[in-house]
């Protein structure tokens, strides 16, 4: 019996030499398989005398349950051995950046994203979004907005004008998106309540001026609609677009040929070293033009003025995105350099909307 | 318009502040530019005399003077002026004072060794003029210590105001005061007209020599004041002309500009010696010029009004005078015009000239047709006044062009248009403060409008008056009801597809960028543009003078200005108007993106992993195709061709099209002599998809979205390689393997293109996955070869293609 338990001290203490996985299925393969140590003894069974078998037998056994158990127990310890060798090979510099992903990459330009914060406003008031062309005729742009034959404006100096035709009418690019006023009358009936963001162009460029610009109109038409409206409409704007809890506002009477009466508005502001801040000081800066719809606009459209009436407004897209995000220069709007654009564009998932606020 | 504090109450009986009337000036649509006071920086300097001037110990030119500022105290001042004299009482000042010459705070200096206290001022040290020959000198009697700001009248601020063009009326003091006294900030004070007492007929005639319409001037009067003494004007005059930024000249021409300023009544005043038989006012011929009174000489044409004596033309009327015919010091017999020119004549007029003047400002915005003789009259008195002299019987050629114009007045237009309650007394009064005049006692007003205001034509004017005067602020914000308790779509399908391209290309990596409109002729014409339909008339430069038919150039220009900033890899877009032609439809929206260098979706550079590489085609195409996707267009359903325009590279680029004629948009690298052309760094990539002819799909009436059917089999896939002519697209092997079988192939894909020494030259080897879905069964291996041989026959009957060994 003690070659038994000489060859299970063998084996054992091979088992516990075993390094890996592999050495562990040799020492198993040489003591439990067919050829294997154990194997050959159980062979020797038939052998013995009829009264050793059982009891040999058994010690045989247990010696094999025991072989199995410790090959089982040193494989487990070898396995958690070879998978922490694995992970600490695997480990890698994570300081190491990815690829730019396109999604920090992309910006949208503030001209962009000011147009979705005011249309974000002014559809939640029932307004629609209304656009005409750029290249305007003489009556949409100064006739039928009631603009007298000697006007200024008309000149060359001020507008961008294409070469006349052969009938002597000349188009021209338009100077303020009123247009879009009166095609908007043509088009629908009342009531109308639409803005129109676009671009205009005047014949004009130096340190705050860009022959190319964006203005939003603003226009409501119907039966009730009166000054009182237009100035809850334009200082409930201003909050929301501002993003602050009041704003004072100062109507000026002032002159458009389109509007009777005319005013200019002023929002109350607080400047502090070139940053201009709404809702809050005691300065005023003069923010938009507006006024009730001249009783010619409205006739020239085949309305009857003493029946219909309304307001419409006007203001600068690029101007009032400067005040809020506190770009410096318009120019640098339209110059596409890319550092700007990164600085002061918006994140393409940026989406402005009432219920998750303008901006973030 | 500038005017002083003391100049309007002149014309407004009140006791209201500077504060007061600046706040009522801006409310009442007024609007103040600036108030300054010129007398302030002239506080600190006090009357002071000289007691004694003794020679400088260290210096001949110099004085050594003591100085009493009337606090009894003598102060030693080193002074350098020849006229400094014991006895002199001039103007001093202390140390710590501001000199406003040159904004310097005054020291105590040790000047040649000796220490001076304080200065005494010459006029230009004080920006009174130009004197500086020696320190100013004052009369016995000024007080001694006085502040000389008080001295020369005390404070007089100045109050600039913009006027918006439908004001002519304020162009005057007296309209600003009538205003205000509406506004209830005083009271408009009278102003009697006294005729001149006319001692003998008018030696110079006064003609209109028009033929019938006498429109350009319908209405010239003129007298001859005889005797007058002319030269400098009065302290008081000068001080108010020289407060608004005019220079006096002399008494003759300062009267006029101040009555301009006063009453917003230009005049001219003539020397009438110089003047030759009837001075008449007609047309001008073409040849005629003007030496006009700014020292030009301009060109008259037969468009423009003149004032004409038998000599040739003497002036612009409602512009400029002549030079020649001019008052001057030496002027004994003045001839005084007043008259009214046609407004928009005289704009014509001067904006052809180039010409512009305070007369030509007044009256191309409308002057009172009222005020012709009343001005007349008053200059008359002024110069009768200020010169002296006997006045002619007063002539007038012509007749004033009065509207006479009556309004009916529904008073509730007030409240229609402006949401505002006024009661029916102050509607009346305050109209009647402005100068209208209300009759009848019901619900409509008759109300007649003053000759001085041109702008008022209807009921809403009238509104705008009342609203104005009451207070812009006394209107109350009234919320707009809602047309439906929960807002409806307000966006428009085109509205829709361009907020969502920006926001898509945005997510590609891509910066918006927004470039100008137009560019230029040679950029329009190299992208398909270029017609003289859309060319301006009036560029701001050359290189802006062609509405843009493509985003490409603009945004490849952009790209090579941040290449010069030391930039690299730019990948930008822009989704914005484009001009086909000068029709309204002529214009569509197009989102363009253009990627520079290495710009791809994944980055770009060199990166440890693995650099960037060059930006190809199928990045353009793949922005393309992404951007359609995006926008809700099922891309399978378009067909990707070959004839991209002109402007890409024939070979690497391609057209996005539903049929020949619905061409969604482009992609490819640009064309390489285009870059030359457009001196931009390549490689450089393109796609531009116009948005506008992206099909709309039909409206539903269900938003559900069609069953799923999901395969309960599994699917199986099987790889082809095939060897073909290198020209043959993968596209069309695809296709080809795709229509094998409909019902049973999901989908096929490139996953190999090789070409190389395995293959023979000019063929290539494509290699395909094809994944079929069984939908009722599971595929046998019979069902697989079946199947595997129509691809292989599909494939090869369509290219030729033979199944790789």
């Amino acid at each position: 019996m003690s070659d038994i338990l000489d060859l299970e001290a063998s084996i054992l203490r091979e088992i516990d030499a075993a390094a890996d996985e592999a050495a562990l299925e040799t020492v198993r393969v040489a003591a439990l398989g067919k050829q294997g140590s154990l194997s050959a003894l159980l062979k020797t069974l038939g052998s013995l005398p009829p009264e050793d078998r059982k009891s040999y037998g058994a010690a045989v056994n247990e010696t094999r349950d025991r072989v199995t158990s410790a090959l089982s127990t040193r494989k487990s310890v070898l396995k958690a051995a070879a998978l922490e060798a694995r992970l600490k090979r695997e480990t890698v510099d994570i300081t190491l950046s990815g690829r730019t992903d396109p999604l920090t990459a992309g910006r949208i330009h503030p001209v962009s994203q000011v147009i979705d914060e005011i249309t974000a406003i002014f559809a939640d008031m029932g307004f629609s979004v209304a656009e005409g062309p750029d290249i305007e005729t003489d009556h949409y742009n100064f006739t039928s907005l009631n603009f007298p034959a000697d006007h200024p404006a008309r000149e060359m100096h001020d507008t961008f004008f294409f070469n006349p035709k052969e009938d002597g009418s000349r188009l021209l690019l338009r100077t303020h998106t009123s247009p879009v006023q009166v095609r908007t009358m043509e088009a629908q009936k009342p009531p109308i309540r639409i803005i129109a963001p676009g671009r205009t162009y005047r014949c004009d460029s130096d340190a705050t001026h860009t022959p190319m610009f964006h203005q939003v109109e603003g226009l409501v038409i119907d039966r009730t609609s009166h000054f009182g409206h237009l100035k809850w409409i334009l200082e409930e704007f201003l909050k929301a677009f501002f993003e602050v809890d009041e704003v004072k506002t100062r109507f000026r009477p002032s002159f458009f040929p389109f509007t009777e009466p005319s005013m200019e508005v002023d929002v109350g502001c607080k400047r502090s070293g070139g940053e201009i801040r709404i809702g809050e000081g005691d300065d005023w800066l003069e923010i938009l033009g507006c006024g009730m719809v001249h009783p010619n606009v409205i006739r020239a459209v085949g309305l009857d003025p003493d029946e219909f009436q309304g307001f419409a407004w006007g203001m600068g897209i690029d101007r009032i995105a400067m005040l809020k995000y506190g770009m410096p220069d318009l120019r640098a709007f339209f110059d596409a350099d890319v550092r700007w654009l990164n600085h002061y564009g918006f994140r393409p998932l940026d989406l402005p909307s009432l219920f998750g606020g303008l901006s973030s | 318009m500038k005017f002083t504090l003391s100049w309007l109450k002149d014309h407004l009986d009140t006791e209201a502040s500077l504060d007061d009337v600046v706040e009522a000036l801006t409310m009442v649509g007024l609007e103040v530019e600036s108030v300054s006071d010129p007398m302030a920086p002239l506080k600190p300097f006090r009357i002071a005399r000289i007691v004694t001037a003794d020679k400088h110990p260290n210096a001949d030119k110099l004085k050594l003077l003591a100085v009493d500022a009337g606090d009894g105290n003598l102060v030693q001042v080193v002074c350098g002026a020849p006229n400094a004299r014991a006895g002199l009482k001039g103007v001093f000042a202390l140390p710590g004072v501001t000199i406003p010459v040159n904004g310097t705070v005054l020291e105590v200096g040790t000047i040649r060794g000796v220490e001076s206290r304080g200065m005494m001022c010459s006029e230009r040290e004080l920006l009174l003029s130009d004197e500086h020959n020696g320190i100013i000198e004052l009369p016995e009697d000024a007080p001694l210590g006085m502040s000389f700001a008080d001295y020369r009248g005390g404070s007089d601020p100045v109050i600039d105001i913009s006027i918006t063009p439908n004001r002519p009326d304020c162009l005057g003091v007296r309209g600003v005061a009538r205003d205000l006294a509406a506004r209830g900030l005083g009271r408009l004070k009278a102003d009697p007209l006294k005729p001149a007492v006319a001692k003998f007929a008018s030696p110079t005639a006064i003609e209109l020599r028009f033929d019938g319409d006498t429109s350009p001037c319908p209405v010239f009067a003129g007298r001859v004041v005889k005797g007058v003494k002319n030269g400098p004007s009065p302290q008081w005059l000068q001080d108010r002309l020289k407060a608004i930024g005019l220079r006096p000249i002399n008494a003759l021409v300062d009267i006029t500009n101040y009555i301009t300023y006063d009453r917003g009544r230009p005049l001219h005043v003539y020397d009438a010696d110089k003047v030759t038989g009837p001075i008449h006012a007609r047309l001008g011929k073409s040849g005629e010029s003007l030496a006009a009174l700014d020292g030009k000489t301009y060109a008259i044409d037969e468009t423009m009004c003149v004032i004409a004596d038998d000599s040739g033309v003497l002036g612009l009327g409602g512009v400029m005078g002549g030079e020649t015919s001019g008052s001057s010091e030496n002027t004994v017999n003045v001839l005084i015009e007043s008259a009214y020119f046609d407004p928009n004549r005289t704009a014509r007029t001067g904006r052809k000239l180039g010409l512009n003047s305070d007369a030509r400002y007044r009256f191309e915005r409308g002057i009172d047709p009222a005020f012709v003789v009343a001005g007349l009259e008053l200059a008359t008195q002024m110069v009768i006044d200020l010169c002296g002299g006997e006045a002619s019987e007063l002539v007038v050629a012509g007749k004033e062009p009065l509207r006479n114009l009556v309004i009916d007045f529904p008073l509730h237009e007030v409240k229609r248009l402006s949401g505002l309650t006024l009661s029916e007394g102050a509607i009346t009064t305050t109209l009647e403060a402005l100068g209208f005049g209300v009759q009848g006692l019901g619900e409509t007003r008759e109300v007649s409008v003053p000759s001085w205001r041109p702008d008022v034509h209807g009921k809403a004017d009238l509104v705008e008056e009342v609203v104005r005067i009451a207070g812009l602020d006394q209107v109350k914000p009234t919320p707009l009801p809602r047309l439906a308790s929960v807002g409806a779509k307000v966006l428009t399908p085109l509205q829709i597809r361009t907020r969502r391209a920006k926001r898509a290309l945005a997510t590609r990596g891509l910066v918006e960028a927004v470039t100008w409109s137009f560019v230029s002729e040679a950029q329009a014409t190299a992208f398909g543009g270029g017609a003289a339909a859309v060319r301006l008339a009036n560029p701001i430069s050359a290189d802006m003078s062609d509405m843009r038919p493509s985003l490409i150039p603009g945004l490849a220009a952009a790209v090579q200005r941040n290449v010069d900033r030391g930039l690299s890899n730019i990948a930008i877009f822009e989704v914005g108007q484009v001009f086909a032609g000068d029709r309204p439809q002529d214009q569509t929206i197009v989102a363009t993106a253009v990627r520079q260098g290495t710009a791809t979706i994944d980055g770009s550079g060199r990166h440890w992993s693995g650099n960037a590489k060059a930006v190809s085609v199928h990045d353009a195409k793949a922005d393309a195709v992404a951007l359609l996707e995006a926008l809700g267009f099922d891309t399978s359903k378009a067909q990707i061709t070959r004839n991209a325009p002109a402007w890409f590279h024939p070979g690497r680029s391609g057209t996005i099209q539903l049929g020949p004629q619905t061409v969604l948009g482009h992609f490819g690298e640009l064309h390489p002599a285009v870059l030359e052309a457009l001196k931009v760094d390549g490689p450089l990539v393109a796609m531009e998809i116009t948005l506008d002819r992206i099909p709309v799909g039909k409206a539903k009436a269900s938003k559900a979205k069609p069953a799923l059917n999901l395969s309960a089999f599994m699917p199986v896939s099987r790889d082809f390689a095939f060897v073909v002519d290198d020209g043959v697209e993968a596209g069309k092997i695809v296709k080809a393997a795709l229509g094998a079988d409909k019902k049973l192939i999901a989908d096929a894909r490139v996953f190999d293109v090789y070409r190389g020494e395995h293959v023979e030259p000019g063929k290539k080897s494509l290699a395909i996955e094809v994944t079929l879905s069984p939908a009722d069964k599971t595929l046998t291996d019979e069902d697989i070869e079946t199947v595997s041989k129509a691809i292989v026959a599909a494939v090869a009957k369509a290219t030729g293609a033979v199944l790789r060994g």
